[in-house]
C-alpha cells in the first residue's frame, strides 16, 4: 500500500513537469525573442531533468522493469496524472507566463519542504530543484510585472490570461489519496499547507504588474483522476508519436 | 593500494567538462570520489542540473578514462546532497575567468530579488559595470551579461 500510494504520488508529480516541459518547449523557435528562446527551453530542460528523476525513483519503486520512458511514452490520456493547469496550451507569452508563474512559485515551497522528506531520493531532487525554479520564478515574474505595467496591448493579454488561467490553480492544492498519505507519511510535503506561501510569492508581483486574481469563482479539477481536456490528447500524440511509432526505439 | 586510489582519481579527475572544457570534474566539484576495490574503480559523480544534458557523456568520459588507466571501471551517480556552484574549486574559478567566464558570484540567487542586482565583475577587465543580457545562456548553468566598460559579451557561470 505504501509503495503504491509513493508510486502514484510520484508519478503524479513527474506527469507535472513532464507535460508542463513539453509545453515549453513547443516555443522552440517560435519566442518572441532569441533570449526567450533560450529561456523557455532552459526551463524546459530543468523540468525533464526533473520529471526524468522523478520518473526513475517511481520505475524503482514499482520494481516490475518499467523504465522512466515507459512512464512517459507508454501510457495513455487517462493514465495521466499531472494537473489541468500544466496541460494548458501556450496561446500567447502572457498566457505561458502566467501559467510558469503560477506553478512555480507553488513548486518554490513544495520542495523547500520536500528537503526534509524521510526518502533520500526525493531530498536530492528537491535540493535541485529548488534552486531551479527560483529562477522560473524571477523570469516569469519579472515578464509579469512587465506586461501588466506594460502597454495596453501586453496588459489586456495578461489579464485574458488571468481570467482564463486562475481557475487551473486550485487542483495545485488539492491532494489525491497518494499524495495525502505520502503526506502523513513524511514522504512528500502536504500540498493543502503551501497555499500561504505561494500567495506571498504572488501578491507583490501581481501588485506591481496592476493585476488581480478573481475571486469566488468555482474551480476546474480531475487531472489527479485523470479526467484531462481535449488539449492534452493532442499534446501526447506529439510527444509519445515516436515511441508508438517504433516500438522500443532508442537513440 | 592508496597508490591505486591515487591513481584511479589522477585519471578521472583529468576529464574535462565537455560543455566548459577549461575546467576539469574534479574543478567543478562534481567528481565527488573514486574507491577502488579488487581492481574495479568507482567513480562517484553528482549532475550539475537536473536537466542537464552533459552529464551521461560526463559518466562515460570518466569510465573511459578510468579504463584506460587499467581499472575495471563502475559509476555512480550521487545526486544527494545535490550540487551546488560553491563546490568549484578556488583553481576552477580562477580557469572560468582566464577562459572568459565570470564564476559565480555567492548568495546571488534570491527568488525574491526580481531586477536584483547581482555584481559580476567582467572576466576581461575585471570592471563591475555590467549588465545582463539574459537570464539565461547558451547552458543551463550559464547566463549572458555585457560590459559597459570593455564592451565584451560574457557568460556568467550562475550561482544554485
Amino acid at each position: 500500500m505504501a509503495d503504491q500510494a509513493l508510486l502514484n504520488a510520484l508519478i503524479e508529480l513527474a506527469d507535472d513537469h513532464n507535460i508542463l516541459s513539453h509545453r515549453l518547449a513547443e516555443w522552440c523557435g517560435h519566442a518572441p525573442i532569441l533570449e526567450e528562446d533560450l529561456a523557455l527551453t532552459n526551463m524546459a530542460l530543468d523540468m525533464i531533468g526533473t520529471a526524468r528523476g522523478l520518473y526513475s525513483h517511481a520505475a524503482d519503486v514499482e520494481g516490475r522493469g518499467r523504465s522512466e520512458d515507459d512512464l512517459a511514452y507508454l501510457r495513455v490520456e487517462r493514465e495521466y496524472r499531472n494537473c489541468l493547469l500544466v496541460e494548458r496550451p501556450n496561446d500567447d507569452f502572457a498566457h505561458t507566463m502566467l501559467r510558469q508563474l503560477f506553478f512555480a512559485a507553488f513548486m518554490e515551497p513544495y520542495w523547500q519542504s520536500a528537503l526534509t522528506s524521510s526518502d533520500e531520493t526525493i531530498r536530492g531532487i528537491a535540493g535541485k530543484s529548488v534552486k531551479e525554479v527560483a529562477y522560473h520564478i524571477r523570469h516569469a515574474g519579472e515578464w509579469v510585472i512587465r506586461m501588466g505595467d506594460g502597454t495596453q496591448e501586453s496588459a489586456a493579454r495578461l489579464h485574458a490570461a488571468m481570467q482564463d488561467l486562475h481557475i487551473y490553480t486550485e487542483e495545485l492544492f488539492h491532494a489525491s489519496e497518494a499524495a495525502g498519505h505520502c503526506a502523513r507519511a513524511g514522504l512528500l510535503p502536504d500540498r493543502t499547507d503551501l497555499r500561504e506561501t505561494w500567495l506571498e510569492t504572488l501578491t507583490p508581483i501581481f501588485a506591481e504588474a496592476r493585476l488581480e486574481m478573481p475571486e469566488g469563482v468555482p474551480p476546474q479539477i480531475g487531472g489527479r483522476d485523470g479526467l484531462h481536456g481535449e488539449d492534452l490528447g493532442h499534446l501526447l500524440a506529439e510527444m509519445q508519436y515516436l515511441q508508438r511509432a517504433h516500438p522500443g526505439a532508442s537513440w | 593500494m592508496v597508490a591505486e586510489r591515487e591513481k584511479a582519481w589522477a585519471a578521472a579527475a583529468s576529464v574535462p567538462d565537455p560543455e566548459v572544457p577549461c575546467v576539469t570534474v574534479a574543478d567543478l566539484g562534481i567528481l565527488r570520489d573514486v574507491r577502488v576495490e579488487n581492481g574495479v574503480a568507482t567513480a562517484f559523480l553528482t549532475p550539475t542540473y537536473s536537466g542537464c544534458p552533459a552529464v551521461d557523456f560526463i559518466e562515460l568520459a570518466v569510465e573511459t578514462a578510468l579504463r584506460d588507466a587499467g581499472f575495471d571501471a563502475r559509476i555512480e551517480r550521487v545526486i544527494s546532497p545535490p550540487w551546488t556552484t560553491d563546490w568549484i574549486t578556488k583553481e576552477g574559478r580562477e580557469k572560468l575567468r582566464a577562459y572568459g567566464i565570470a564564476p559565480p558570484v555567492k548568495g546571488s540567487n534570491s527568488k525574491r530579488a526580481l531586477f536584483g542586482e547581482t555584481v559580476v565583475a567582467c572576466p576581461r577587465c575585471a570592471s563591475e559595470k555590467t549588465e545582463r543580457i539574459s537570464e539565461f545562456g547558451s547552458t543551463a548553468c550559464k547566463a549572458q551579461y555585457r560590459c559597459t566598460s570593455c564592451g565584451e559579451p560574457f557568460d556568467y557561470f550562475k550561482c544554485i
